[in-house]
C-alpha cells in the first residue's frame, strides 16, 4: 500500500519516546496548511494594487504555496523530503486545476440558463415563435426518440457480441472483434454522422435528414461502449454459476440467459445507462443526420427533427435579431442536457448499487 | 420399459432442442459480432464510395480552387496543431490527477474525487463550446496580450494577441479539458495495477512516497500512461462542436496561436460547412471525413496495440 508515509512511521513510535533520540526534524502536521494560509495572505497583498483578480490570487498562491511548502521542508527535512513534499503539492495543485473547468462549466450554465427554466420552455415548441417566448418540447421529445432509437438498435447488437466474446469466443475472431471494439470507441462522432449520411445517399437521396438516421449514427458510437461495459460485467459472473448449471444438464443457451445474464442484469444495465449518457450530448452526427425544426416531429422515418444539442447550437450561433432570447433559449437547452447527462450518469451509479450482489 | 422408452425419446428430443437452441443462440451472437466488423468496415467503404467524386474533380472545382489536398492540408495542419496543444496541457496533468487519485488522497476520498473527474467526462462537448466561447475566451485575452507583448519574439507567441480570446491556445486548452478525464481513468488504471510488493520494496528500503512512485509506479506505468496519452490524441482529433465554436477560424497556416487568424480542423470545418453543402462540397468534405478516419484509427490501433502488448507481459491479469 502506499500509504505508510511520514505520518504512519511516525505513530508506529512509541508516543513521544524516541524522536529526540533519532534525531529526526519535522514540520509539525499544520505547516502545509500555515504554508498555504501565508501564501494566499501573501498573493492577495501582491495583487491588491490590481483589484486582486481572482485568478491572480489563486494562480500566485498556488506558486507560492508550492515554492514556500518546499523551501520549508528543504531547511528543516533535507533535499529527500522536500522533493516528496514538493510532488505532493504539485499533484494536489493539478487536482484543483480539474476541478476549476468543472465548476465553472457548471456554474456557467446554470447561470445563465436559469432564466428561461419556465414551464414555457417544457411546453411550447418553436413553431411559429419569432424573438420572445418559445420553448424546447420538439427537441425534448426529439432527443428522446433519436436517443431511444439508438438504445433500440445498440442493445441486442452489444449484448449479444458480449456474450459471443465471453460464452463462445475463442480463437482468431474473438480477438479481432475485441481488439476492434476498441478502436471503434474512438470512432470521431462527426465520422459517425458522415458515414450514415454516405449510406442514406447512396440508397436514397443526397441531402436526406430523419430522425432514423440520427439514431442509426449514434449506434454506431453507443455499441462499441455497450459491448465493452456489458462484457466486463459478464467476465464478472463466476464460472461456478455456469458449471453448476450444466451438471444439473441446462443447456449452455439456457445457462446464460437464466443464470449469466440474470447474475450480472445490474452491471449490465449500468453499462447501457451509462452508454445511454454518452450518446445523449452528441451534437455533431445529429446536425448532419437529424438537422433542426421548429415544431414537433414524432416520425424518425419522415422529416428534420429537433434534438436538444442541435437546438441549442443554432439558438446559439444563428440567434436571429434580436438574439438575446434565442441565446437564453441555448442555455436553458444546454442546461437541460447537462442535467440529463449528469442525472443518467447518477442513476447508472444507484443501479449499479441496488444490483450489487449482497452476498458478500 | 414402454416408460423408459418414452423418458429416453423425451430426452432425446430435450436434447435435440437444446441443441438446436445452442446452435441458434451461438449463431446470433456470432453474427453480432461479425456485425461489427461490417460495420467498421462500411464505414470506410461508404465514406470512400463518396469521397471518389471529389478525387476525380478538377481541382478548380474543389473549394477554394486549388485542388482537394490544397483544401484538406491546412484543416489537417490545424487538426493535429490544435490536438497537439490539448495534448501538452492533458497529459501532465492527467499525470498529476491519476497519481494524487491513487496515491496520494485519503483512500476514503480517492473514489469520490475519481468520480469527480469521470463527470468531466460527462458533460457533453457542446456544452464545452459555450462554456469556451463565454468563460474561458474572454478570460485569456489578458494573457495573450502579455505573452504577445514580452514573448512576441517566439514564433508561436508572435501576435497580435486576438480581442475576442478565441484562437488556437484556446481551443487547445478546451480539447485538454475533454481528453483530461479519459487519459486520468486509464493512468489511474495503471498506477493501481502496480504489483504492491514493489512498493513495498521500496518503502521498505527507507524511500519516501515520491521515490517509490517514481522508481516502482512510473516505471511499471510508463507504456499505460503512453496509449492512454494516445486514445486522448484520438479524441481530441475528432472533436467537434467545442471547436467549431471555440476557434474563430480563418484557414490561415500559422504557428501563432495567440493571434486571431487560425487554421479550422477537419470535424469543425465539416459540422460548419456541411449543413449548407451540396453536390461537390458534400463529396469534398466526406473525402476530409475519411482522412480523419484513417488517422483517428490509426492512432487509436497503435496505442490499443501498446495496451494489449503490456498486458500480455505484465502479468497483473
Amino acid at each position: 500500500m502506499s500509504a505508510p508515509t511520514t505520518d504512519t512511521t511516525r505513530t508506529a513510535q512509541p508516543a513521544g519516546s524516541s524522536r529526540a533520540g533519532m534525531r529526526e526534524h519535522r514540520l509539525p502536521k499544520w505547516a502545509p496548511a500555515a504554508v498555504v494560509g501565508a501564501a494566499l495572505v501573501v498573493a492577495v497583498l501582491l495583487t491588491l494594487p490590481f483589484g486582486a483578480p481572482v485568478a491572480g490570487v489563486a494562480v500566485l498562491t498556488a506558486i507560492l504555496a508550492v515554492g514556500g511548502i518546499w523551501l520549508a521542508s528543504r531547511i528543516v527535512e533535507g533535499s529527500r523530503k522536500a522533493t516528496d513534499r514538493l510532488v505532493t503539492a504539485l499533484v494536489t495543485v493539478a487536482f484543483l486545476i480539474a476541478m476549476v473547468p468543472l465548476v465553472s462549466v457548471v456554474w456557467t450554465v446554470v447561470a445563465n440558463g436559469a432564466a428561461r427554466l419556465d414551464v414555457q420552455f417544457f411546453t411550447h415548441s418553436m413553431f411559429r415563435v419569432v424573438g420572445e417566448g418559445g420553448g424546447a418540447l420538439h427537441a425534448l421529445w426529439g432527443t428522446v426518440i433519436v436517443t431511444g432509437l439508438a438504445t433500440l438498435i445498440s442493445v441486442p447488437i452489444g449484448l449479444l457480441t458480449a456474450i459471443y466474446l465471453v460464452e463462445y469466443g475463442r480463437g482468431r475472431l474473438a480477438r479481432w472483434i475485441t481488439f476492434l471494439v476498441d478502436v471503434m470507441t474512438g470512432i470521431p462522432s462527426i465520422v459517425a454522422g458522415l458515414f450514415i449520411v454516405a449510406v442514406f445517399a447512396l440508397l436514397f437521396r443526397p441531402g436526406l435528414q430523419l430522425g432514423l438516421m440520427g439514431g442509426l449514427a449514434l449506434s454506431v458510437l453507443m455499441i462499441p461502449v455497450v459491448v465493452r461495459s456489458c462484457e466486463e460485467m459478464l467476465k464478472l459472473v463466476p464460472n461456478e454459476l455456469r458449471e453448476a448449471s450444466y451438471a444439473l444438464g441446462v443447456p449452455k443457451w439456457r445457462t446464460i440467459i437464466k443464470v449469466v445474464l440474470r447474475t450480472a442484469v445490474g452491471g449490465i444495465a449500468t453499462g447501457i445507462t451509462l452508454a445511454v449518457a454518452r450518446v445523449t450530448g452528441e451534437t455533431a452526427p445529429l446536425l448532419l443526420t437529424v438537422g433542426l425544426t421548429a415544431g414537433l416531429n414524432f416520425n424518425p422515418l419522415e422529416g428534420k427533427m429537433a434534438t436538444l444539442p442541435v437546438y441549442a447550437y443554432y439558438q446559439y450561433t444563428a440567434p436571429g435579431v434580436p438574439p438575446e432570447f434565442a441565446i437564453e433559449r441555448a442555455w436553458t437547452a444546454v442546461l437541460l442536457l447537462i442535467a440529463l447527462v449528469m442525472g443518467l450518469n447518477l442513476l447508472a451509479r444507484v443501479i449499479s448499487r441496488v444490483f450489487a450482489p449482497k452476498a458478500r | 420399459m414402454t416408460t423408459t422408452a418414452t423418458a429416453a425419446r423425451g430426452e432425446a428430443r430435450r436434447e435435440a432442442r437444446a441443441r438446436a437452441g445452442d446452435r441458434i443462440f451461438k449463431g446470433t451472437s456470432t453474427a453480432a459480432g461479425i456485425l461489427i466488423l461490417l460495420i467498421l468496415a462500411a464505414v470506410a467503404i461508404f465514406l470512400l464510395i463518396q469521397a471518389i467524386p471529389a478525387l476525380r474533380a478538377p481541382a478548380e472545382e474543389v473549394m477554394g480552387g486549388e485542388g482537394l489536398l490544397g483544401y484538406i492540408a491546412p484543416l489537417l495542419f490545424g487538426t493535429i496543431l490544435s490536438s497537439v496543444i490539448a495534448l501538452v496541457i492533458a497529459t501532465p496533468l492527467a499525470v498529476g490527477i491519476a497519481l494524487f487519485i491513487s496515491h496520494y488522497a485519503p483512500r476514503r476520498m480517492a473514489q469520490g474525487l475519481g468520480y469527480a473527474v469521470d463527470l468531466l467526462a460527462a458533460v457533453p462537448s457542446i456544452v464545452y463550446g459555450l462554456w469556451g466561447f463565454t468563460w474561458l475566451a474572454p478570460r485569456l485575452t489578458p494573457l495573450y496580450r502579455w505573452l504577445s507583448d514580452n514573448l512576441g519574439f517566439i514564433p508561436l507567441f508572435a501576435g497580435p494577441a486576438s480581442p475576442t480570446g478565441r484562437t488556437m491556445f484556446t481551443a487547445g486548452v478546451v480539447l485538454a479539458v475533454m481528453i483530461l478525464p479519459i487519459v486520468t481513468a486509464l493512468s489511474r488504471e495503471v498506477f493501481l495495477q502496480t504489483p504492491r510488493l514493489h512498493e513495498e520494496a521500496a518503502l521498505a528500503l527507507g524511500a519516501t512516497r515520491w521515490e517509490t512512485i517514481r522508481y516502482a509506479v512510473i516505471p511499471y506505468g510508463r507504456s499505460g500512461v503512453v496509449s492512454a496519452a494516445m486514445l486522448g490524441l484520438g479524441r481530441a482529433l475528432g472533436e467537434t462542436m467545442a471547436v467549431a465554436i471555440v476557434l474563430s477560424a480563418t484557414g490561415a497556416v500559422t504557428f501563432n496561436l495567440i493571434g486571431s487568424t487560425n487554421p479550422s480542423t477537419i470535424p469543425a470545418n465539416i459540422a460548419l460547412t456541411f449543413p449548407e453543402a451540396t453536390g461537390l462540397d458534400v463529396s469534398v468534405l466526406i473525402a476530409s471525413g475519411l482522412v480523419l478516419f484513417v488517422i483517428t484509427f490509426g492512432v487509436n490501433m497503435l496505442a490499443r496495440w501498446v495496451v494489449n502488448r503490456r498486458a500480455e507481459f505484465s502479468g497483473a491479469n
